[in-house]
């Protein structure tokens, strides 16, 4: 079956460019959104930093385990800094009550979705890179050092945080700004169940099938062995490739059911509580 | 360009919305003919606004059919949602983007053509070409609106929908503004529906009246036969006969 002009699946880079473009003006006339960008990660990337010095200068398994907490503080804010920036650039339109323009236009959910997406990498971006360097003057930590392993572990975080993001989303448009918490918080619910911080046999038995369930999982025990072990485990990133693409799917039919609903229930015109 | 050959531009038929239980349009049909203004009239609540939300394709009907240009709304909107545009109280653009950064970024979602000249042409017809580079968000309530009605003209829409156009402008704008919508609907022949709670306006710009009520259409009709059937000389007069004719106030009756 092609895809016409007409369909509600054909893509337009000309729309999504305009959407990033609405972003991109967004950011370039706020500096508290752009400081707002940098100043959280580099807080938590310092007290983790310090935090993990203490450690190393006095525990002989951590001194060899060198980088695990500033890794993974780093790479936790890949996933929540993505989702964030995706439902971020979301919630502007809700603010800025500019949603029902977009709905009433030839924009395609599709687009907007790939719209955000987009940003939410810019966003990741602005904040990250700066950080990163950061954690390479004051901790002697490089992330770039990781090589084609750090693009894998980025590759399947950004994918977990827009499933996320997509899903609150869509939330959002049928439940309104009631369900704009969820944009703040939901992702650490994944944080003790991925873990970040511990292996994941530190967790009870019973809850481990839980951790392998999600995606970010398989990240954080990959940096593990690479940063301890110096083992890149490809297969954990085939594994987490494989739920992200199930995950992603999950969370784009959410969101078209959601906005489906949203339509039938009327709550595209009052976009309130 | 109009409406696809043989297919009005805006056919309704036997529109029912349910919110949960409540009926907000309740078996409505209508149709209107290519370059013609119309009046929808209604207290609030009257069901106005979610009639105008399910021509665009942004809420479902429960029951009934909308045809927008040939095109079955909501299911076939992206047919033609390029040939139409809207302007209502309940949708602003993003305050914080300068007018030129807006109209540009409406432009490309509507694909326009020449869009740079579009939007100097825009700004010199709606005396915005000083106000380009200004934050939206800065601008008087009336600049605002003369914005909105930008970006609801950008595509050259062949049905724009139109909810309270001049409701926060002065006398002498609102005029001028409703003298440009005449201009452009002779011009394009272009279709529009009007919700106006002024009633002169409507008088002045419509060629046909719908009056809402608890989501029904209460009336339909030429302002000139309203006001010779209800023996009245305004439509306000209209309106308030229309309004009270059941002694239930519009607004309580939702």
């Amino acid at each position: 079956m092609s895809i016409g002009a007409d369909s509600a699946y054909a893509v337009s880079p000309q729309r999504i460019g305009g959407m990033m473009l609405r972003y991109w003006y967004l950011l370039r006339s706020s500096w508290p959104r752009l400081l707002d960008l940098i100043y959280w990660p580099t807080v938590q990337m310092i007290t983790w930093g310090f935090l993990q010095y203490y450690i190393t200068s006095n525990a002989g398994f951590f001194a060899r385990a060198g980088g695990t907490f500033i890794g993974a503080v780093l790479l936790w804010d890949i996933l929540f800094r993505g989702q964030l920036g995706f439902s971020i650039s979301f919630l502007e339109e809700m603010w800025s009550r500019n949603i029902g323009n977009l709905m009433m236009s030839p924009l395609r959910p599709i687009e907007f979705i790939a719209a955000l997406m987009v940003m939410s990498v810019v966003r990741l971006l602005i904040g990250a890179v700066p950080v990163t360097l950061l954690a390479i003057g004051f901790f002697g930590f490089n992330l770039f050092g990781l090589g084609l392993a750090l693009v894998a572990f980025f590759f399947n975080l950004i994918l977990t945080s827009w499933a996320i993001g997509i899903f609150v989303s869509g939330l959002i448009l049928r439940n309104g700004m009631g369900a704009e918490n969820f944009a703040w918080s939901i992702t650490f619910v994944f944080m003790p169940l991925t873990c970040v911080y511990y292996p994941v046999t530190t967790l009870p038995v019973w809850l481990q099938p839980v951790a392998w369930a999600l995606p970010p999982t398989y990240v954080f025990e990959g940096m593990r062995s690479l940063l301890i072990h110096q083992v890149f485990r490809g297969d954990l990133m085939l594994d987490a490739l494989a739920l992200n693409a199930a995950l992603f799917a999950a969370g784009v039919f959410g969101f078209l059911k959601l906005l489906q609903s949203a339509r039938r229930h009327g709550s595209l015109i009052q976009t309130g509580e | 360009m109009c409406a696809m050959p043989g297919f009005p531009p805006i056919a309704i038929e036997r529109l029912v919305k349910i919110y949960k239980t409540i009926p907000a349009v309740d078996g409505i049909s209508f149709t209107l003919t290519p370059g013609s203004i119309t009046g929808l009239l209604g207290g609030n609540g009257a069901g106005k606004t979610t009639t105008i939300a399910t021509i665009m394709g942004l809420t479902t009907p429960t029951s009934g059919r909308v045809v927008v240009l040939g095109a079955e709304m909501p299911k076939q909107r992206y047919r033609v949602l390029h040939r139409m545009n809207f302007e209502s109280p309940y949708v602003e653009v993003p305050m914080r983007l300068t007018v030129r950064q807006n109209l540009t970024v409406f432009g490309k979602l509507y694909g326009v053509e020449n869009l740079r000249e579009r939007i100097a042409e825009l700004a010199r017809q709606l005396d915005l070409t000083d106000l380009l580079d200004r934050p939206t968000g800065r601008l008087s309530a009336g600049q605002k609106t003369r914005v909105s009605l930008a970006k609801a003209l950008i595509n050259n829409p062949d049905v724009l929908l139109l909810d309270e156009p001049t409701a926060s402008l002065d006398p002498d704008t609102a005029d001028w503004v409703r003298s440009h919508l005449e201009n452009y609907c002779r011009k394009r022949r272009a279709t529009v529906l009007l919700a106006s709670h002024n009633m002169a306006e409507v008088e002045r710009l419509c060629e046909r009246v719908i009056i809402m009520k608890r989501g029904r259409i209460e009336d339909d009709d030429t302002p000139a036969r309203l006001l010779t059937r209800y023996g009245r000389r305004t439509l306000e007069e209209v309106f308030l006969d229309v309004a009270r004719s059941s002694g239930v106030d519009s607004e309580a009756a939702q």
